[in-house]
């Protein structure tokens, strides 16, 4: 296992870029803009990595966002997901073209595809990582990430092995402006991948939120937990949202209340967010949910109970009713 | 059929405070459980035992021999067989050391025609081990499932759960199938359960039994290493408003225009 390998014949910084329906997931564009901080702190090349087919504007679109390098691997087979085939053509690509750090999202997808890539390039990987640095001085990544439900935080390295990897949860890195026309060198992957490869077989993609819930591009979030009593309070939480053009979520005891779809749920299970403003209506603020929620601009928590942690973290507090409280915002707000 | 789970005895993280004083994580009195996603797979295989009754379930998991505690428990839920991989050489382990010694571990009880786990652990929250041990043995796997719609001898259709919906995956037999709590819900331990769960004997499997080298295990067969680990800085306490809600209202819409928030 603990082979000894020639370190210095890694270089660059990979983000693995990832499409569904031939479009890029938001996630990649902000790997982009943490990888760039990385290139430049390693002194080495931002690259992305990419599965598919017909997906050109997606690549221009990938050096518009900073990639000087994308390797693709261009394959209809490839267009959806699979574990198998991704995992063996990325890993491929890892073991030739060797870089020293691969980012993924932490999505359902990345999160799947990480620790497959991981066993086949024989390496480490971090999950769902909050903070990359470069150490100036060994140039390693230092991952910092959150452990036991967001209590302690851990920063990881990954001394001996390459690439260095991890994943990143969506919305909490940056996105770098984009710089339309800009361009870069497009390597096409060799793709040496049969079709009894790819062992599972997607029959089909249901997509079940009611509407396309993005949380982590809101810019005002109204979420809601326990204390709302019911899943007819979510209806005043969207009426306050309609206000504020803002989108509505919700904590797990919410979720697993069956009030809400799990895609609404923001914390350490969930979704991470980072809006301006976070109305917290109900929520008592366990640690996993204020791991989801603690970077937002402005947090506003309204609660029954003066001494509930959610006060701890919100920049205002109100102490009431939110069935009083925030009707009486919504007439405010006229 | 003859069935595997991969179950973790983890801290119930619901109940770990934080020492406001020195910042430092309270463990004492913090309770040990079987980490909830794992419990979802152990239905996912006792339903299939309710279904096709000559199936056999094992339940497998690296760990303290404290461990013992929780596999009895899974016992007691209705899993056939118990076995512990423990040894001090396992310690120390990152996900990718872990996964090696618990593919060993389910090499060494036999073929399954299904291994489940849960999508991941509440103390690390990786959601790395179940593939890479799928990976490892060798077979498919199949993250995140929420739904089981068909089960023959040869294959399984299975929702797995995007953030915004779901695939239907169908894969040939064996498969390594990660749960999600959307799954299902878990049963409680009968009576005649925990009455038996304590006459039964948990098989313990040491690195030898495995036929590993210490190289390949615990904390020598970890990629990764633990730099530093800090209680995250809190933050300050806000403003509380005052007055009467309509007060507290009008306050607050206020801050946010001035602020130019809204």
């Amino acid at each position: 296992m603990a082979e000894l390998r020639d370190l210095s014949a890694y270089h660059d910084v990979w983000v693995f870029a990832e499409q569904r329906e031939k479009k890029l997931m938001p996630v990649g564009i902000e790997l982009l803009g943490e990888g760039r901080k990385l290139a430049d702190a390693a002194g080495c090349r931002l690259c992305a990595v990419i599965c598919g087919s017909d997906i050109d504007d997606i690549i221009n679109e990938l050096f518009e966002y900073g990639a000087e390098v994308v390797y693709y691997a261009q394959d209809k087979r490839l267009d959806q997901y699979t574990t198998d085939g991704y995992s063996k053509v990325i890993g491929d690509a890892i073991d030739k073209y060797k870089p020293e750090i691969v980012l993924l999202g932490a999505t359902h997808i990345g999160r799947d595809l990480g620790p497959c890539l991981a066993v086949n390039c024989n390496t480490g990987l971090t999950a769902d990582c909050t903070k990359l640095e470069i150490d100036p001085e060994t140039k390693q990544i230092m991952q910092t990430r959150p452990a036991f439900g967001g209590n302690l935080m851990a920063t990881i390295i990954c001394p001996e092995h390459r690439p260095q990897m991890s994943t990143v949860r969506p919305g909490v890195m940056e996105k770098p402006s984009k710089q339309p026309g800009r361009k870069g060198d497009l390597i096409k992957l060799d793709i040496n991948l049969a079709d009894s490869d790819i062992r599972t077989k997607v029959l089909e993609v249901v997509k079940t939120a009611k509407e396309a819930v993005s949380l982590t591009d809101a810019e005002i979030i109204v979420s809601g937990g326990m204390g709302l009593g019911n899943a007819e309070g979510f209806k005043l939480l969207k009426q306050l949202a309609d206000k504020l053009n803002a989108t509505v979520a919700a904590s797990r005891a919410a979720v697993d209340a069956g009030w809400i779809d799990h895609a609404y749920q923001v914390g350490q299970t969930g979704t991470t967010v980072k809006p301006k403003i976070y109305f917290a209506c109900g929520i008592s603020g366990a640690i996993q949910h204020i791991a989801g929620m603690q970077n937002s601009g402005l947090i506003i928590a309204i609660n029954t109970n003066e001494d509930a942690p959610i006060f701890d973290i919100a920049d205002i507090g109100i102490t009431g009713d939110l069935y009083k409280v925030i009707p009486a915002i919504i007439e405010e707000l006229g | 059929m003859k069935i595997c789970v991969c179950a973790k005895q983890v801290p119930d993280t619901n109940e770990v405070k934080i020492d406001p004083v020195k910042g430092t994580l309270i463990r004492t009195g913090v309770p040990s459980i079987l980490n909830p996603d794992d419990a979802n797979a152990l239905e996912a295989a006792l339903c299939l035992k309710d279904k096709y009754p000559d199936t056999k379930v094992y339940v497998v998991s690296m760990g303290p021999a404290q461990a013992d505690y929780m596999l009895r428990e899974c016992l007691a839920m209705g899993a056939d067989e118990a076995v512990l991989l423990s040894d001090r050489a396992f310690g120390g382990a990152d996900t990718c050391a872990t996964s090696v010694s618990i593919a060993a571990g389910i090499k060494k009880i036999g073929d399954f025609d299904i291994i489940f786990g849960g999508r991941q652990a509440i103390d690390g929250d990786t959601a790395q081990v179940g593939p890479q041990v799928a990976h490892r043995l060798g077979i498919p796997v199949i993250t995140y499932v929420e739904a089981i719609e068909e089960v023959s001898d040869k294959k399984i259709r299975v929702r797995r759960q995007l953030e915004d919906g779901y695939e239907l995956i169908e894969t040939a037999l064996p498969c390594f199938l990660t749960c999600v709590k959307e799954l299902n819900t878990p049963r409680y331990m009968s009576v005649a359960g925990i009455m038996d769960a304590y006459e039964k004997e948990i098989t313990v499997y040491g690195r030898e039994d495995l036929a590993l080298t210490p190289e390949e295990c615990g904390l020598k067969a970890s990629p990764t290493r633990v730099f530093k680990s800090f209680t995250p800085p809190p933050k300050g306490k806000g403003e509380m408003l005052s007055g009467t809600v309509n007060e507290m209202a009008a306050e607050l819409t206020d801050r946010l225009r001035k602020a130019h928030l809204i």
